[in-house]
């Protein structure tokens, strides 16, 4: 977990807003304002602070195509092993490596591997599960998760000041800027 | 006053097509999330819930009695080997589709219509497959055994699968299709219990809701990944809901019985999967929109789409029976063509003609929009959809086997009362976890429909330098 240097136990500001539009225009300015260690926080995904904030995209797609790649390699090998190697059939004289055969559970494995590992590879690279986070600290945070959007300047910013990144904050027009303790 | 509701409904929809007027954030989180949350357990709830776990008993003696005597209590017979198990275990699969095309594939396509039906299609997806699965693992006779034909797995009897079967292909398509569901049903609720842990009041719920939503904080990166990984699921539970009806039909395909033995067989399973799939979403969507009034979540939009899907599907699958009679008689193969004057004019002959004017004839009720817009007739149409796609697996299953090649060799069939015990047994089952998902998740995708309101829409001053690497 990304923990700060700061001593004065402080993990950033946050900012309240009310409205998307609010956090996207709000995020544009601290991002050209210099500030680069920030988060938004919504309580609906907006595919643009993503790229406003961190202007890099997952790898997620590269990874879930890999595993694809073994979930069919998987299928098919266990196929061919069991019915040309280890426990090959006769039945009216057909080839023991009935590949046409094969193609039905190589797809489907190779759908459950992927698709297993899109869930899991998600929660694994957002950090989930993860019991305690610094911004659960604020009370208002729990609006998060219903109407209100907030973004967070962590104390970890080189341009990080308490007074000036807290007036920053509210020449953006936050609703209210807290503390968030560590 | 029909016709003045729906103008009215009609006026709502050009505005927002799928959300109700005056509606925001907290309006939408308010009414989802207060049924798990609060305190209160309607009459009507109790006496559903009720009737679900009277089903459950029944279906827990069924097995029980089944296991202690063995599938002869059921009335299976030589010829007709396959009955209610496998009639019963293509319905409920079949019904599961729905769940997985409003989730996956009107995903892919941008329906925004699909939101806030999603989450409780998906949930009957599950249960429906959940009941499916019961069916051809007790129709072993010996279900603890079935993992020695069933798995591939190194057991000490140095048996394997045999792969070049369609029966063990179903295995790995159903299996993957329950998994698949589960996994992308789970992904889709976080955001949803990280909601309901912030809004919980008492101790225990936030803190069930608080574990089990992972510690979501909704953050921008997360929502990232969390989107890609969702499309991603949608993508892949594409080619899997289709995969899996084809896999389910070639069970029967893949044979050399007349009247099974089609290359039709995939597409029109499918289809009329799909078909009775939105046929139970409707059964299931009308009551409990009216109940939780959720009228302004699940709009006429909704049900009027639901009764297009219908009237679509519906079409395919009457399509599919003219052509398996074409091909019948086009076959010139004395078997078929038995088969299907067998099936018209037989002993079945009612089960097939009923399913016939059901699906073929009644259908066409769904081109008028008085109808699509009548709740009432909506849902009685829905029941009567669900019963003529389970007439149509025992038309398939039954008519095809009960008179095979040899004339000494024919039988007829019928159901005994622990076929029917064991088939509303597994309606209680549904009926029940059913009603337990209502009461304890919230069964509407929150957060999707909050991206349906026009305030959730943001714009990025153009030249702004919004994307990023590998875009």
């Amino acid at each position: 977990m990304h923990v700060s240097k700061d001593k004065t136990g402080l993990y950033g500001l946050m900012a309240e807003f009310d409205s998307a539009q609010g956090i996207v225009d709000a995020s544009m300015k601290a991002v050209a304002a210099g500030y680069s260690k920030m988060e938004a926080y919504t309580p609906f995904p907006i595919e643009e602070l993503n790229d406003i904030i961190h202007k890099k995209r997952t790898n997620l797609p590269k990874l879930v195509l890999f595993m694809a790649f073994c979930g069919m390699m998987t299928g098919f090998t266990l196929q061919y092993w069991a019915s040309v190697i280890e426990y090959p059939m006769n039945i009216g004289g057909r080839p023991p490596a009935t590949w046409p055969a094969f193609i039905v559970p190589s797809y489907e494995l190779t759908i459950l591997f992927s698709a297993l590992t899109a869930a899991i590879g998600m929660l694994a690279l957002n950090g989930l599960p993860q019991p305690y986070h610094p911004v659960f600290n604020v009370d208002r945070f729990s609006l998060a998760s219903s109407d209100k959007f907030f973004l967070v300047i962590e104390a970890e910013d080189a341009h990080f000041a308490k007074d000036q990144t807290s007036s920053f904050l509210q020449s953006l027009g936050a609703k209210g800027v807290y503390d968030v303790a560590e | 006053m029909a016709q003045h509701v729906h103008a009215q409904q009609s006026a709502t929809t050009l505005e927002h097509p799928v959300i109700g007027a005056g509606q925001d954030y907290e309006s939408i989180t308010e009414v989802v999330s207060e049924i798990p949350l609060g305190k209160r357990y309607p009459f009507g709830w109790i006496i559903g819930l009720l009737i679900g776990l009277a089903g459950l008993g029944a279906l827990q003696l069924a097995i029980g009695y089944l296991l202690l005597k063995g599938i002869y209590i059921w009335g299976n017979n030589v010829p007709v080997g396959w009955a209610f198990d496998i009639i019963n275990f293509v319905w409920w699969i079949g019904i599961g589709h729905a769940g997985t095309l409003i989730s996956a594939i009107l995903m892919l396509f941008k329906q925004q219509w699909r939101m806030s039906i999603a989450r409780f299609a998906e949930a009957m997806t599950i249960f429906a497959v959940a009941c499916a699965a019961l069916f051809p693992l007790l129709h072993t006779g010996r279900p603890w055994l079935a993992a020695y034909w069933l798995f591939p797995y190194p057991n000490t009897m140095g048996l394997w699968p045999q792969f070049r079967s369609p029966l063990i292909w179903d295995v790995f398509a159903v299996s993957t299709y329950a998994t698949v569901s589960v996994v992308f049903w789970i992904v889709g609720l976080i955001p949803d219990l990280a909601t309901m842990r912030d809004r919980a009041t008492s101790n225990v719920k936030r803190v069930v809701f608080g574990a089990l939503s992972l510690g979501w904080r909704g953050s921008a990166r997360h929502w990232h990944r969390y989107e890609v990984a969702s499309l991603i699921l949608a993508g892949l539970s594409t080619p899997l809901v289709l995969s899996v009806h084809s896999v389910v039909s070639f069970d029967f395909a893949v044979s050399v019985i007349p009247g099974w033995h089609a290359a039709i067989f995939p597409p029109y399973f499918v289809a009329g999967a799909i078909y009775s799939g939105f046929g139970m979403v409707l059964t299931l969507a009308i009551p409990i929109r009216a109940f939780y009034k959720l009228e302004h979540l699940i709009t006429m939009k909704h049900i009027d789409n639901m009764a297009k899907v219908m009237l679509a599907t519906g079409l395919i699958v009457a399509y599919g029976y003219g052509m398996e009679a074409f091909f019948g008689w086009y076959s010139a193969n004395q078997y078929e063509r038995f088969m299907l004057w067998n099936r018209m004019t037989g002993p079945y002959a009612w089960s097939y003609w009923l399913l016939i004017f059901i699906n073929a004839v009644l259908i066409h009720v769904l081109w008028f929009k008085s109808v699509r817009y009548n709740l009432k007739y909506m849902f009685v149409l829905s029941l009567i959809v669900n019963l003529a796609m389970w007439l149509e697996r025992f038309v398939i299953i039954v008519t095809s086997l009960h008179r095979d090649f040899v004339v000494s060799s024919w039988d007829m069939y019928s159901p005994t009362a622990w076929d029917f015990m064991m088939f509303g047994g597994t309606m209680g089952l549904f009926i029940t976890l059913f009603f337990l998902f209502m009461k304890f998740v919230p069964m509407i995708s929150i957060f999707e429909v909050r991206t349906l309101l026009p305030e959730a829409k943001v714009h990025v001053p153009h030249g702004h330098d919004t994307h990023g690497s590998g875009h």
